[in-house]
């Protein structure tokens, strides 16, 4: 028996929380994605609900780390891990509710986006994919410790913010044009917007990895 | 970027550099202890290997490492007590203020009067807690009573206790608590107006309340003294010491600021005892 396997144990538990509430994230994010792309006003609403278990989750991995540092004093990398956790955890509690933010700007779209946003759409979803990526590389950068991947998925956010920039300009032309759509692109522009924020808190997880390893801040997002 | 985070950056990688360059701990900072390649046997037993550490003055130094490793017999080195196990052997120099305490012609007495040392268990003499602060300056020929009410009370002010024990001078110092006497044989050790002192765990054998007490004065005195701690409790070298060095099998493993040794230790058996995965 290592001298702290109980420590070890408790610390693989919050991990493993940690892991579950990436994964709420994730698939709140995808479901959103795909309400606004389909429309679908109930899948919007069941989202909003269930974002109540990411809560619940994220408030049980703040407790269980408050816990486990009185109980065990942890030091050097231990203490990283579960301070870097509670960090992290922040983030993924944040990329869900940003799933509840699509959510919201969906049911609020009055019509659907007719053929000439098609590009707009196609964006958006582009910037769904790159940022699911980064969510699921960056769950494995901080499961595996793996620096190099966290730099990878650093990198990954220009994509976002190179698309987000494009479409932003567009949605304004749009606008100009058609005075009438006003309300529709307000709201595709906020979809937008909580995507390239969702890539910015994943890009946070990736700094959040490297300070773990290494005991020093990098700055992945400039 | 913000100058100020600019500036914090440009430190950062300051700071790398010269981490990667090795242990230069101190550019500025006068040593008080030059320890050079020191050896040390037990008869047989190698308990010391090539052990090198510069000791900065008035920092308090922890020394940390499981049983065994060779901290106490270190520290006992540095005002050669361990002379008195008649075993054993030595090799490599210490200088004590620029002075090599191995040289024949080195008066050790002379380096027990700069250099004070508290145990682990408290150990005053059985005498009033009035003598036991008076007995060292006696020794050295102070008999002035007025001279010597005046080191007992700046002794015991040093050390924290003489507002618990102004009105009881002349009673036996063992009727005192265990943390109490801890700070008597501080005290004791203040008389003598040491230049150094070295702790051999001295909290080990007090409660809590005690120990805190113990690391406030110790806090204190770094201003006035160099202070070198031998302590198995962790947390106490990270909350206390300004360096701390980690000995393992009689070898320093690492030798650094407290702040590095307790967050980012650069060798893996540093952080595997600090953490307690061994030890």
């Amino acid at each position: 028996m290592s001298v702290r396997e109980k420590f070890d144990d408790e610390l693989q538990q919050l991990q493993n929380k940690l892991v579950d509430l990436c994964n709420l994230a994730q698939q709140a994010l995808e479901k959103s994605i795909r309400a606004f792309a389909n429309r679908d006003l109930n899948a919007c609403i069941e989202i909003i609900d269930d974002d109540n278990d990411a809560d619940l989750l994220y408030e049980e991995i703040n407790d269980d780390s408050i816990l486990l540092i009185a109980k065990q004093q942890p030091v050097a990398r231990d203490l990283r891990k579960i301070v870097m956790g509670l960090k992290i955890a922040t983030e993924y509690e944040r990329v869900a509710d940003f799933a509840v933010n699509i959510a919201k700007s969906t049911i609020r779209l009055e019509k659907a986006p007719d053929i000439s946003m098609k590009h707009i759409i196609d964006n958006l979803m582009k910037m769904y994919d790159v940022s699911n990526e980064m969510l699921m590389e960056g769950l494995k950068a901080y499961r595996t410790e793996d620096i190099h991947l966290a730099k990878k998925v650093a990198d990954m956010d220009d994509e976002v913010d190179r698309l987000y920039s494009e479409t932003i300009k567009e949605l304004f032309v749009i606008n100009q044009n058609n005075p009438e759509s006003f309300d529709l692109v307000t709201q595709l522009l906020l979809i937008c917007r909580y995507l390239e924020r969702t890539a910015d808190h994943i890009t946070n997880v990736a700094e959040n990895v490297v300070y773990l390893v290494k005991g020093k801040h990098f700055d992945l997002n400039q | 970027m913000s100058t100020a985070i600019h500036i914090k950056r440009e430190k950062q990688a300051r700071d790398f550099k010269e981490e990667m360059k090795g242990h230069s701990l101190s550019d500025n900072k006068k040593f008080v202890y030059q320890t050079k390649e020191l050896n040390l046997w037990y008869g047989e037993k190698h308990a010391l290997k090539n052990v090198s550490l510069d000791i900065v003055e008035n920092e308090i130094t922890a020394i940390i490492g499981p049983s065994g490793c060779g901290k106490s017999t270190y520290i006992k080195t540095l005002n050669r007590m361990v002379e008195l196990v008649p075993t054993v052997k030595t090799s490599g120099e210490i200088f004590y203020r620029g002075r090599n305490i191995f040289d024949p012609d080195y008066e050790v007495e002379q380096l027990r009067t700069r250099v004070g040392m508290v145990f682990q268990s408290p150990n005053p003499f059985p005498k009033s807690i009035y003598d036991n602060i008076a007995y060292g300056p006696r020794i050295h020929g102070i008999k002035d009573k007025k001279i010597l009410d005046a080191i007992v009370e700046k002794s015991l002010r040093g050390a924290a206790l003489w507002d618990e024990v102004k009105d009881r001078l002349k009673e036996n110092a063992y009727g005192l608590s265990g943390g109490q006497q801890q700070r008597l044989c501080i005290a004791r050790c203040l008389a003598i107006e040491p230049d150094v002192i070295l702790m051999d765990e001295p909290t080990s054998a007090l409660d809590p309340i005690s120990t805190l007490k113990i690391e406030e004065l110790i806090q204190e005195l770094k201003k006035d003294f160099s202070i070198i701690i031998v302590t198995h409790n962790m947390q106490q070298a990270a909350r206390i010491s300004d360096k701390t060095a980690f000995f393992l099998n009689g070898e320093v493993i690492e030798y650094n600021d407290t702040d590095i040794i307790f967050s980012t230790p650069k060798d893996k058996r540093t952080e595997d005892y600090i953490t307690g995965r061994f030890g």
